[in-house]
């Protein structure tokens, strides 16, 4: 690698992105930083855009990752806030951007994803996607008016928002085009276990059925959802949440192999020299897994910045990402984790609580071994599941710690009483 | 070296619990506990990634 004093290039700054810049300089990177985000904001966190930002009393706010003062001072970053990324040169090592070029000794793309829209309907008002602090406002605004509101989508951030929307008083539903909610994360069974949270909280939930089109009136405003089987549901918000693409078009005819987002190697390498990627858009082998993955999760964003910086920071030294995949959502004050991967479990079995009840801990196993847990309301016990994910533990082993678990909590619940 | 849990902030996702179950447990009560009233220099390393890994920001190291 030559280096030329242009530095370390960070295209994306949001969490993934923030984590590569920190995670480079705590590897010992003294070059210049430059960290390039197409929104004009601070780098902040998403979660709690469809949370907390949603039902906050008062005004609601940012959460920033970093006070500007840290990220100008104590990690000597250069900021390019408000500025796209459009094209990549790797030969010439060049990020072409809305506003001029960047050069770059070393580059990490974390650019993440944007979210899929329902086709037809861009210019119609009253409907949101929520990926940026702007859509959160827009959202918040519409359920203040008193907004009749239809989710269109019932995974996590779907659900997410339509319990948020309800806890401000908003009238929701909920419409899946799938069967069951939730499937490819947590499997079928518990995807419903999961979705029934939305009619035990007095959202309605309707499974099954696609929209058909988006209605709106002369001005342009949405006014209800038709759905496939010729229903109507009237509406004056409509947030869609029917998953996110990642944000690789900027990327086309770069000669970065691109396939599921980008194709990086263990050590979240691209296939082009010098440039390395992390967050939503990485596909990567996880070889705590055995599995290629890709994953949208705050975790793996932030773990996954945090290794391509060091990586890009010393690349003699990388070594190999691997992890136990986590993600959580928080719907009716409830809160849902899961640790290691549903994908391909040959059983689930309930080791604490009942299904059809707002606090339940389940394990998932494929052969012998134990490969996922999931849990809502088990805060103090979904995390011991990842220690043993991480070991490979075997089935007889996850089951027997589990069945400690219950019996101790099944002690304390009865000398508490 | 001392470990400051802000309470204010923490949700019990125990991901600090996952990277040194000898130093973080999440309780019952969904909150993180601190299981080592002193810490060894030597997780200084693990004990940074806590920090810097919290999902809600709610743990920060003096000294």
């Amino acid at each position: 690698m030559t280096d030329t004093g242009s530095g370390l290039v960070v295209v994306g700054a949001s969490l993934a992105g923030l984590r590569a810049a920190e995670g480079a300089r705590r590897a010992g990177y003294q070059a210049p930083i430059t960290l390039i985000g197409a929104e004009p904001h601070l780098p902040y966190d998403r979660p709690p855009l469809s949370k907390d930002f949603l039902t906050a009393a008062g005004p609601p706010t940012a959460t920033l990752l970093r006070e500007e003062a840290v990220l100008r001072d104590e990690l000597a970053l250069t900021l390019r806030l408000g500025t796209t990324a459009t094209a990549l040169d790797v030969a010439a090592q060049i990020v072409v951007t809305d506003s001029g070029e960047v050069s770059y000794d070393r580059l990490i793309v974390a650019t993440g994803a944007a979210p899929r829209t329902l086709p037809g309907t861009d210019r119609l008002s009253g409907v949101h996607a929520l990926r940026t602090i702007d859509d959160a406002h827009a959202i918040r605004a519409a359920i203040d008016g008193g907004a009749r509101t239809v989710v269109v989508g019932a995974g996590f951030i779907g659900s997410e928002i339509a319990a948020s929307a309800k806890k401000r008083g908003s009238e929701v539903t909920v419409v899946e085009a799938l069967a069951t909610p939730l499937a490819r994360a947590v499997g079928e069974e518990l995807g419903l276990a999961l979705a029934a949270l939305h009619e035990r909280h007095g959202t309605r939930l309707r499974v099954g059925v696609g929209v058909e089109r988006l209605e709106a009136n002369g001005v342009g405003a949405v006014t209800g959802v038709r759905l496939a089987d010729g229903s109507r549901i009237d509406a004056d918000l409509v947030v869609v949440g029917i998953g996110v693409a990642p944000a690789t078009g900027w990327l086309a005819g770069s000669g970065i192999e691109l396939g599921n987002g980008i194709e990086c190697d263990e050590n979240l390498a691209t296939s082009a020299p010098n440039v390395w990627a992390a967050g939503d858009l990485v596909s990567w082998p996880n070889a705590t897994t055995g599995l290629r993955m890709r994953l949208e999760h705050w975790t793996i964003a932030a773990e996954q910045g945090g290794a391509a910086g060091r990586n890009a920071a010393d690349p003699d030294a990388a070594t190999p990402f691997t992890t136990v995949p986590y993600f959580w959502s928080d719907q009716y004050d409830k809160r849902i984790q899961f640790v290691g991967v549903a994908e391909a479990a040959d059983e689930t079995t309930t080791v604490i609580g009942d299904l059809d009840s707002d606090s339940f801990l389940v394990l998932y196993r494929r052969g012998d071994r134990l490969i996922g847990a999931l849990g809502l309301e088990q805060r103090g016990t979904v995390m011991k599941f990842r220690h043993l994910l991480a070991a490979n533990a075997g089935w007889d082993e996850a089951m027997s710690f589990a069945k400690e678990r219950a019996a101790a909590a099944a002690a304390k619940a009865a000398a508490a009483r | 070296m001392r470990i400051n849990v802000d309470y204010d902030r923490c949700t019990g996702h125990g991901i600090c619990e996952s990277l040194a179950a000898d130093l973080f447990e999440v309780g019952g009560d969904g909150m993180v506990h601190l299981l080592s009233a002193g810490l060894p220099e030597d997780r200084r390393a693990v004990v940074e990634s806590a920090v810097a890994e919290c999902p809600t920001q709610a743990l920060s190291l003096d000294g």
